[in-house]
């Protein structure tokens, strides 16, 4: 490298920097400013992973893509195993308060007072009522609406509008045998795990839900 | 404060006040002012972190009453 074809740093006397030592801390200055340079100009980005088809973990993916393409990220979920139920034209999405045993059971109406009392379900209950899961997903379908928070159709439609990448897990769908048209048309791609990787490896935030 | 355009967001939760307040903002000319009127307490916050990442101006930011109200310029 010549040194003659440096530009000057010092921004108070134009000179070059001749000895070593100085010319090395010019480098690190402008790799540092280079770098900051790139850092401002690039456009973070998103990718999630959703493996799960219940209602209650259908919300995260969507909320975090739907608020990134927000902030003006580049925003993708990769579909994979239930997840794919998430991208289906019907949406049934259920939630069971069986083996779930964090979840809330409140009433979205009625008194003020009652509203705040929990009433969890023993499993043998939960488990072996006939239309308990039914129950519990329109109660807190209920509450979802009462507190102002979207639907999951509400928030894939936006997602959609909004350029978030939706893309499905191929071997899912050979292994369930699901049919393609049982899917929204707006899924971007159908991949295998290697094409996620490459897209998620440039991604600044990879999460898995 | 004047405001070219207001948002009603009253009755929203995370993530909505912040999605509509988007899809208001890219309607809008630059320079012109948004005012967003919300209920969500967590907007106070999200708000902050939305004009930041994007670059629009929050002018000010106030609670009247159970209503946060917002007024952000478009950059």
């Amino acid at each position: 490298m010549s040194i003659a074809k440096l530009q000057p740093v010092d921004s108070h006397t134009g000179a070059m920097p001749s000895d070593l030592a100085s010319l090395e801390t010019w480098f690190d200055q402008r790799l540092d400013e280079k770098l900051a340079e790139r850092e401002a100009a690039k456009t973070p980005s998103l990718a999630i992973i959703a493996t799960k088809g219940t209602m209650d973990m259908a919300y995260p993916p969507f909320i975090l893509a739907t608020t990134a393409a927000a902030l003006g990220w580049d925003a993708s979920i990769f579909f994979t195993f239930y997840g794919l139920e998430l991208l289906k034209k019907d949406l049934h999405l259920k939630v069971s308060p069986l083996g779930n045993p964090a979840m809330p059971m409140k009433m979205p109406f009625g008194p003020e007072w009652l509203q705040h009392i929990n009433m969890p379900i023993p499993n043998l209950v939960a488990g072996n009522l006939p239309g308990f899961e039914n129950f519990a997903t329109s109660m807190m379908e209920q509450t979802v609406k009462a507190k102002g928070v979207p639907s999951i159709k509400e928030l894939r439609d936006i997602s959609i509008e909004s350029g978030v990448k939706l893309v499905a897990c191929q071997m899912t769908v050979d292994l369930f045998n699901y049919s393609k048209d049982e899917f929204i048309p707006e899924i971007a791609d159908w991949i295998g795990a290697t094409s996620y990787l490459v897209d998620a490896k440039n991604a600044d935030v990879c999460l898995f839900v | 404060m004047e405001a070219t355009q207001t948002l009603d967001a009253r009755g929203l939760n995370c993530p909505l006040p912040i999605l509509r307040t988007k899809k208001s903002l890219n309607a809008m000319q630059s320079g012109d002012t948004l005012k967003v009127v919300a209920t969500d307490p967590g907007s106070l916050k999200d708000m902050v972190s939305f004009c930041t990442q994007t670059g629009n101006a929050l002018l000010s930011s106030q609670q009247t009453g159970g209503d946060f109200e917002f007024f952000i310029r478009k950059a």
